[in-house]
Order: structure tokens, then sequence, then C-alpha cells
């Protein structure tokens, strides 16, 4: 019955229209539409990838062996399975240009075809051409084709020739579009491709160089992979074999595309809260005008449930039509704009729409407006009938019904809940919604401590009439400090924090590290040309330091005797193959932490000096078996030493390394580290590659600026998150400034009564909006170096130091958006006449 | 003796406000007996709509008693007291406090539908008939008069034919010539429907049309009001 009643009532008040609740509707319009946006995006990757998941891996399924080409056995097993297999090697080497005397070397990422490539899809060239053409011999010379980032660096032009190693190749075309290139993941170089059998005298694929093959499989129609899967690790065991097919084509990139969703979704639900302050403010607003028809009602005899009822009705029906807004707009604008981000994105994506992440956004829309609704619509029903001809005089309590705190908590723990299965990363949820409450917490302190100082700040300001009117207004509203400051200091606050993580990022990365990185890698230098290639080195009075040690890669694939991921479950060690080295003493920069490196000459069973941290994390102990796989052979070793390993220099690091005698016999090449002075990197380049043309040398500051250019994109990405946080917060601004224009006009007026120039009271607005945006931005400043902080320091691991220019940029941010907000709606107040004004408040 | 309609005793009323507690009446003992016509006279500030708002249990009284129809309205709670208006009372108010998203015919039907009356638009229509408005019956508040709002209000007030009636001021804002005509309606409709009427007035002519007459001063029933009782 009372429902009934309340539903009535609540379409008779709706007749109002929707005035005054443009901004609550715009809040939960933008939040929801951000979220769901960010969804509609992941998924159309993810449906485009799980699509092309074949064609993006280049058969239905592959398997990747490292260091060796698959044996007869394994060959055996993948043609009885397949109808067609592809057999690709890929590895890292430099392509070298000679032109009138002149060298050329790039970094380049070989793929060395069959010629059943690809299984799946074509290879597009320009000049368009079929790849075995490409491919073909040419004027004597086998042919490659490569990316334009390299041809350009090589300046290198279609049917010029370049070598690789010590086999010259003619330059056919270049690739426009490699239909498994996504698959491959993160690269240091362009890519060439040519035929694995044209390398035959390349002095490449030498025993014990650093390469991967990939035996692509054709497999009959509707394959059962995940059969397949469990009966090739059942014939593989411990080989090495890593198994990867067309359910998920490119690993690397769905993982990496449905965390950095899953991140700007909390993102976006940052944003969402500040729209949340914002609904609440527009509530308590929108209440605050119905105060004498909620009395009314009280009088006739509406009971508290009918108040109650009316307005959550109301205010239910106003959530709906904003959170419908936000999700044709999230549904649509990812359609609108597929085709700019179709051209960024390096893999498939299939735009449409999709009901989950909608979903997904209404049910974070209807949580957030329930949970920021709710206390102020609690309140409603407190509204007591004598308010009619009483203004609220000391009837106001501060609490909500207990029954109403129940209900926000139940609702704030199903958002966090709900977000954290939908993100499936319950810490990182947890971090955010932490941040974001304490963000709150410390906001709301903040509007009361400078409401408070801004009272005490009045007597001080004798003789500035304009400084008292600004912090008189700022002590004296109910509503408007607590708005702004919540609004855009949490807005603020989380651009704060991306500013100061990235910048500490980038500092780390492309800061400090260049200075202690070593200005080269090389990597497969073979055994006999070790003494040479030190020589070089060693007479060069521009080398500081060179840090040389054999290398293997291998598996680990048992502890104790049990399968290691049993025993140390999925940490990232166990991830495929690692880096494995022997050393018979230990180097000058190691620092054994517990144990004892093996004795000189050792030669008895294999003994293993351990990454200290890494072994910790993985519960290991001095006296443990650990079972490599390398080249196929299981050596079992017993750790007998810790020691520390630092990546953070990118210098050589091995989590694992034995006595010589247990390694020494395997096939393996070296690799090197040289620190030497900038003015020499070119000539030694120049000599050690002419002398090896085997080796591959990778720039250190090449490869930094690699990972600060992907590093740029996911700021990039975060910040546009950011920016939709921001941007609800200014549309809170802007609604906290409009509902104030009432109180300002009536300011204005008296104070033009009593002799006040236009100018000096535009000046006090513009002074209460600076001092608002500066209040705003020093909490969110301070927020954003405790959130960059506690990530650098307990996330990430590297040194924390405050990023100054993004810090003052925050603070500029934060004064200019309430300034902007303030005086919008200053000139009404500024250009009403007094008599006006008064007349009708009489 | 009959038991009265209203009953107070030794009533009080403080308030806590920004500048400290402030009393607005002190131990007002008074009894209204049924059908009888009160009018509450005296200065601004001296408690005339505060005491009207206590009858009404619009207000809750810090100390003593108040009785309604034999009810004790002092121990109910806020919700228990607007059902008892809306069963029993009827208010009207000098601001006439119409809702302004609702019709005419809206607002009279209200404390109909609020009692879960089945033909409270039937009931309500006659009603404004009564008060001559069943031509503005789809009409706006903001649509209407001054005077126009205010026979709506005492629709509204009457329409449920509660026991009592109370009025606050309810020409205050109107001009001359529409104060009379609703005091000819609320006067019209209270012996048409027999209730009990409490009106609060500036004006003594008004005052004077009532069977009786309650003088306050600074929140006390005036002496010479209690010598003539």
């Amino acid at each position: 019955m009372s429902i009934a009643i309340a539903a009535r009532f609540a379409r008779r008040e709706l007749r109002g229209g929707l005035k005054g609740f443009s901004i609550f509707l715009a809040c939960l319009a933008l939040g929801v539409a951000a979220i769901a946006a960010v969804g509609s995006v992941r998924m159309a990757i993810e449906t485009g990838l799980s699509r092309e998941g074949a064609a993006l891996l280049g058969g239905d399924a592959e398997l990747d062996f490292t260091y060796r080409f698959a044996n007869d056995d394994e060959k055996m097993w993948m043609q009885s399975r397949a109808s067609a297999v592809s057999e690709i090697a890929e590895f890292r080497s430099m392509a070298v240009v000679e032109i009138a005397g002149e060298v050329e070397r790039g970094l380049t990422q070989v793929k060395a075809v069959d010629d059943a490539y690809p299984l799946l899809g074509t290879v597009e060239l320009s000049p368009a051409m079929e790849l075995d053409a490409a491919l073909g011999s040419h004027a004597g010379l086998p042919g490659a084709v490569m990316e334009r980032a390299l041809i350009d660096r090589l300046d290198l032009t279609i049917g010029q020739s370049f070598a690789l190693g010590t086999q010259q190749f003619h330059l056919s075309a270049e690739i426009t579009r490699e239909p498994d290139g996504a698959a491959g993941g993160f690269g240091l170089g362009p890519r060439t491709i040519v035929r694995t059998a044209d390398l035959a005298n390349s002095s490449l694929l030498a025993a014990g160089t650093l390469f991967n093959t990939k035996y692509r499989l054709d497999l009959p129609a509707d394959p059962d992979l995940a059969a397949l899967e469990t009966d090739a690790k059942a014939a593989f065991q411990n080989s090495g074999m890593r198994w990867t097919d067309a359910r998920n084509g490119a690993p690397g990139v769905a993982e990496f595309v449905n965390r950095l969703g899953a991140f700007l979704v909390l993102v976006g639900l940052s944003g969402l809260a500040v729209g949340g302050v914002g609904v609440a403010a527009a509530v308590r607003a929108y209440l605050a005008e119905k105060t004498n028809v909620i009395a009314t009602l009280r009088t006739l005899g509406a009971e508290r449930s009918t108040i109650f009822q009316t307005y959550f009705i109301q205010v239910g029906i106003l959530s709906l039509i904003g959170i419908s807004i936000g999700l044709i707009l999230g549904a649509f604008a990812p359609l609108l704009l597929a085709p700019l981000i179709e051209a960024r994105l390096p893999i498939p994506a299939n735009f449409g729409i999709y009901p989950a992440p909608l979903y997904e956004a209404a049910i974070y829309g209807l949580l957030t407006a329930f949970i920021f609704t709710l206390w102020p619509l609690a309140r409603a029903e407190d509204v007591r009938a004598a308010t009619l001809f009483r203004d609220a005089l000391g009837t106001s309590k501060l609490l909500p019904a207990p029954r109403y705190l129940v209900a926000i908590a139940i609702a704030l723990c199903a958002l966090i809940g709900l977000a954290a299965y939908f993100s499936g990363t319950w810490l990182l949820t947890l971090w955010t919604s932490g941040g974001i409450a304490i963000a709150l917490l410390m906001l709301v302190v903040s509007a009361s401590i400078i409401k408070w100082l801004a009272k005490r700040g009045g007597k001080i300001t004798k003789g500035r009439p304009a400084w008292r009117w600004a912090l008189t207004s700022i002590s004296g509203s109910q509503e408007g400090a607590a708005s702004v400051i919540l609004s855009l200091g949490l807005g603020l606050s989380v651009l704060a924090s991306v500013g100061q993580i990235d910048g500490n990022l980038r500092n780390a990365i492309t800061g400090n590290l260049p200075d202690v990185a070593p200005s080269y890698f090389f990597v497969d230098i073979q055994r006999d040309q070790m003494d040479g290639y030190t020589k070089r080195l060693k007479d060069d009075p521009d080398v500081r330091r060179i840090d040389s040690a054999p290398m293997l890669r291998g598996v680990i694939t048992q502890i104790n005797g049990k399968p290691a991921r049993e025993v140390a479950g999925d940490h990232w060690v166990l991830e495929g193959d690692r880096g494995v080295t022997y050393s018979e003493k230990p180097n000058k920069r190691t620092r054994v932490t517990d144990g004892e490196w093996w004795p000189k000459d050792y030669n008895g069973p294999p003994l293993i000096s351990f990454a200290a941290e890494e072994a910790e994390e993985m519960n290991l102990s001095l006296g443990d078996t650990m079972t490599i796989n390398i080249l196929g052979r299981d050596i079992t070793g017993t750790i007998s030493s810790f020691r520390e390993v630092d990546f953070s220099t990118a210098g050589i690091g091995f989590i694992l390394s034995m006595n010589p005698s247990a390694l020494e016999g395997a096939p393996h090449s070296f690799i090197s580290t040289v620190y030497a002075e900038p003015k020499a990197e070119a000539a030694i380049l120049r000599d050690l590659a002419k002398q090896y043309p085997n080796i591959t040398a990778i720039r250190v500051r090449d490869a930094i600026e690699r990972v600060a250019d992907v590093l740029s994109g996911l700021a990039a990405a975060t910040s546009y998150g950011a920016a939709a946080t921001l941007l609800t917060g200014f549309l809170v601004l802007i609604g906290a400034a409009a509902a104030g224009t009432n109180a300002r006009t009536y300011e204005a007026a008296v104070l033009k009564t009593l002799g006040a120039t236009r100018g000096r009271i535009l000046f006090s607005f513009a002074l209460r909006s600076i001092l608002l945006g500066l209040a705003a931005g020093a909490v969110a400043l301070l927020a954003g170096i405790t959130g960059g902080w506690a990530v650098s320091t307990y996330v990430m691991d590297i040194q924390y130091s405050i990023i100054w220019p993004s810090a003052l940029a925050i603070i500029a941010g934060g004064v200019i958006a309430t300034l902007i907000a303030g005086l919008m709606f200053a000139w009404g107040p500024l250009a009403a006449r007094p008599a006006q004004i008064l007349r009708a408040r009489e | 003796m009959t038991t009265p309609v209203l009953s107070l005793k030794n009533a009080t009323l403080s308030l806590d406000g920004n500048a400290g507690r402030v009393d607005i009446l002190h131990a007002i003992s008074l009894d209204i007996q049924a059908g009888e016509t009160v009018g509450l006279v005296g200065p601004s500030g001296s408690g005339k709509s505060s005491l009207l708002m206590l009858m009404g249990g619009l207000e809750q009284a810090t100390g003593g008693s108040i009785h309604a129809l034999g009810q004790d309205l002092t121990t109910m709670n806020e919700d228990a007291l607007a059902r008892f208006r809306r069963d029993h009372m009827g208010v009207v108010f000098q601001s006439f406090h119409l809702i302004p998203t609702m019709t005419a015919l809206e607002n009279v039907a209200t404390p109909l539908e609020l009692a879960g009356v089945k033909d409270a638009f039937e009931r309500a229509r006659a009603e404004l008939t009564d008060v001559g408005l069943n031509h503005r019956a789809d009409h706006y508040p903001s649509q209407m008069s001054g005077g126009e709002q205010q026979r709506v209000a005492l629709a509204r007030a009457s329409v449920a034919r509660p026991q009592i009636l109370l009025a606050d001021e309810p020409t205050g804002n109107l001009d001359g010539a529409n104060g009379n005509a609703i005091m000819d309606l609320l006067f019209g409709l209270r012996d048409k429907h027999g209730a009990t009427l409490v009106l609060v007035t500036h004006s003594n002519t008004l005052a004077a049309r009532c069977d009786r007459v309650v003088r306050l001063e600074d929140g006390l029933i005036a002496p010479q009001q209690k010598a003539a009782e």
C-alpha cells in the first residue's frame, strides 16, 4: 500500500522535470560510460583474439622449444596428428649493410621459416608479392623481407642486399602485415623473415646459440585441443616444450589486455566514486528544496516510510536514466572510435555491442548510486512537520538510522566484491578501494580543517573585506566547500598518483639506469671467439668493465624430486626456460649470503648457487635438490649456496649458477656486457661485428627506449582513465558552483547595497575558488605522493622521489578548475539588481 | 462534564538553537471542548503558532502532557502522530503549503490517499466544488492566486472530515477581501462538519468570531484570559 502511494507521489514529484538533476545524471552517466567503454574495448579485443586465435598463432597449435630443433620422436608425434606442420626458428641477430664503404648495423628479430609458412593467413608485402617469391633466389642471393623500421634504420632500398651473420640476402620487399606477428609479444628489434635453409652458411644457429623453434600444427577440423595438449605434455614431459593453441593464440597479449582492462576499470570506479560525491550533493540539494513538501506530507499524515519510498523511487528512476545514458555512451563510443582504436592496435579487435561489460558497468552504477544516495535519502524521513513553520532549529541528526548504515555497508562490500570478481585481481581491487577510501577520508577531514581555518582566518583579515567575504563563505558553506574538496580532490588524487608512479618508474628506467647499465649486451659469442673478443675490449682504454659468462637455457622441472610447481607454485622463475650459467668461483660483485661456493676444480655431483631473494620466495633451503632440463637432458644438482643477484642495473644476473663440470660439456655460447665510454661504443660495435658476424649486439639504451615507449603507452592509457575521473570531478564542481548561485546572488545584492563594487565582489568570488582549489590540490598532492610512494616502495621496489613538475601541475590544475567553475556562475549574481533580489527574499 | 477534545497540562516547549536554549512556551494548561472554536491571539513571538503545533503533534512538547481525543500525543512517535493527524486533524497554514508538483485535485486527495480511501479523487473533487474551485481542479498551485491556493488548502484540511481543525494565520498572506472570504469558508466548513477549530490570528475581528479567545504573552497564557475562564 505504502509503496503504491509512494510511487504515485514520486511520479507527481517528477513532473517538476529533471531541473537540478543535470549534474546528477552527468556524473552517473560519465562514470558508467567510462567503465562500459573500457569493458567494451577489452571485450572487442578479447573476442578478436579468440576468434583470430589460430591465425594469430599461425596454426591450430604450437610447440615451442628453446635452443634446439625438435628431435625425430617429437617430429613424428606432430606429423602423426597434424595435417600440416610448419617449422620456424626465431632469434636475434644483426642485419648489416655495407654501402660505399659505410657500414650500418641494426638489431633484428629474425624469423627463419620453411616452405609451409604461414599455415594460416598471408604475409602481406610491399610491393605486393607472394612470400614464396620474395624469399626465393634473386641474382644468386636468397631473398628476405623486413619491417619498415629496420629498412629505414639501415637506409636500405628494396632490391639492395644485407647480411645476417656471414650470409648475404636480397631485400625483396617490406613486411606490411605479419599474420602471426602479435603472438610473439615484446621484441627488441624489428622483424626480418628468411628461409631457414638459407641460413646454413650464415654461422648463425650454431650449437649454443640462443634461438627458439616453433612448430605450428594445422589440425583436422574441430580438434580437441585440450586433449591434445594433455597428450603432448605427457609425451614431452620435461623436454622444455611449451604448448600454445588457438584457444588463446596470443597468451601474452591476452593477459596484458586483461590486466590493463581490469586496471582501467578500477580507475573508472574511482571516477564513479567522484561521481558519487556529485550524486550525493545533488540529492542533498534536491531534498533540501523539497523540505517543505516533505513536511507538508508529514502534516497530512505521511509516515516516514512513505516519505523515504517516495524519494527513493524518484532517485532510483533518475539513477536508471543516468545509468542508461552512460550505457548507451559506453556501448556506442567504442563503435564510433573503432577505426581510430584499431589503427593503434597491433592485434585484431572485433568491435560490437557486448552485453557483459554493459551489465558490469550497470551494476557498478546502481551500487554507486545506492551507496551515495541512501544517506541523504535516509535523512529525508527525519524531516519533521514542524519544519514548515520553523527552520530546522536543532533538529538534524548527523547519522541516519542504523538500518541504512548497514545497507550502505552491504552495498559497499558488494561493490568491492564484484569489482574484485570482475577484475580477477583481489589484491589490486582492495588496494584501489582502500586508496579511494583513505583519500575520501583525508578529504573529508581536510574539508573540516579548511572550514575551521577559514573561520579562524576571518579574524586576521581586518581591512581586507574581499578576503573576509571569501573566507566566511568557505567557513559558512554547508555543502560547497566539502563538495568541491571531495570531488576535485579525489579526481586530482587519482591523477597525482598516476603522475607520481609513472614519473618514478620512468626515472628508474630512463633516469639512473643508463648511467649504471652497460653500453652493450653481446650474445651468442662462441667459446672459441671469447679470447679474441675479450682481447679487443681489454686493449681499449675507453672500456671500463667487461663481464662475460657462459649462457645456457634450462627449465627447472623438479625440486626435491617433486614437480617444481607443486613445491614452489606459480613463481615466475618456473615460467618457461631461464638462463643458467656456470662459474668456477664467484665473481667480484657476487655476495654469497648463505652456504658455500664449490671448491676450485670441484668435480663431484652437480652443485647449485641460487638467487637468495627468489629462493626465499620459493621456500628453498640449502641442501634441496633441483632438476634442470637443459637441451632435453635432465641435470639434478644440490643447492649449496645462496647469493645476492641485483637485476636493477641491467647487468648480467643469473638466477641459477652451477659448478663448471656440470655444464661445460653442453653446447653453449657466452653472454657479455661491456661498460664503455659513449664515444667508444660505435668503434667497439664495428670491430666486433666485423670480426664475429654471428654475434648479436643489443644496445642497452635502445632497449631502454623500447621499454620506456611501452611504459608511455601504459601511462597514457591510465591517464585517459584518470582524466575521465577528473572530468567527473569538474562536473561536480560545476554542480557545486551552480548550487551556490542563489546564496551568492543574495550575498552580492547585500554587498552592493552596502557599497561594494562588482570588481571587489568578483575578486572575493575568485579568491574563494582559488583557496578551495589550492586546498583540494594540496590534499590531492599529499594523497598522490603517499600513493606514489607506497606503490613505488612496496609494489615496484624502486626508489621514490617526488616528481615536482607533475605535483605542481596538479595544484595548478585544482586552482584553474575551481576558478573556471566558480567564475562560470559569477556573472549572474554580479549582474542581478539588488532591489529585485532583496524584494524577492521578503 | 464532557472530556475535552484537546487538553494541555503544564505543556512546555524549549528548543536548542545556535544561540543556546530558547524557552518558547511555559507550563501551558488549556482545555478545548468538542465543537468549540478558539482563537489564539497575542503579539509576534508570543508562542501562538508553537502552541498550535503542539496541539497538532507537529512539535514535541518538552514537558507536560497534551491529550487529543483522549490520546496522549507526547507518548506517540513521529509515525503514530502522522497517522493520528491523517485520521483526526486538518491543518491550514499561512503560507498554504500546497505541493507544487501536484494539481489542486491531487493536493486535496493526498490525505485520503494516505488513509487508503478508495474514492479519494471523487471526494476530493466534491470538496473542491464546496470551496468553489471545481474548475481549477487540474491547475497547479503556481497557476492559482493566493486566495485560490488557500481555498485548496482549506479543502485539503477538511476533506477527511477531521474532528479537529487547526489554522495558523490562514489569512496572513491574503488581502482583506480574500481574507474575509477564506474566513467565511473556514467557519462555514466547521459549521457544516462540526469540527473543533483552533485558529491563530493577529486580528481581533477574526478572533471575535470564535467562541473563546486565548491570549498569549511571552509563552504564557495572559492573566486576564485566565481570569475570564
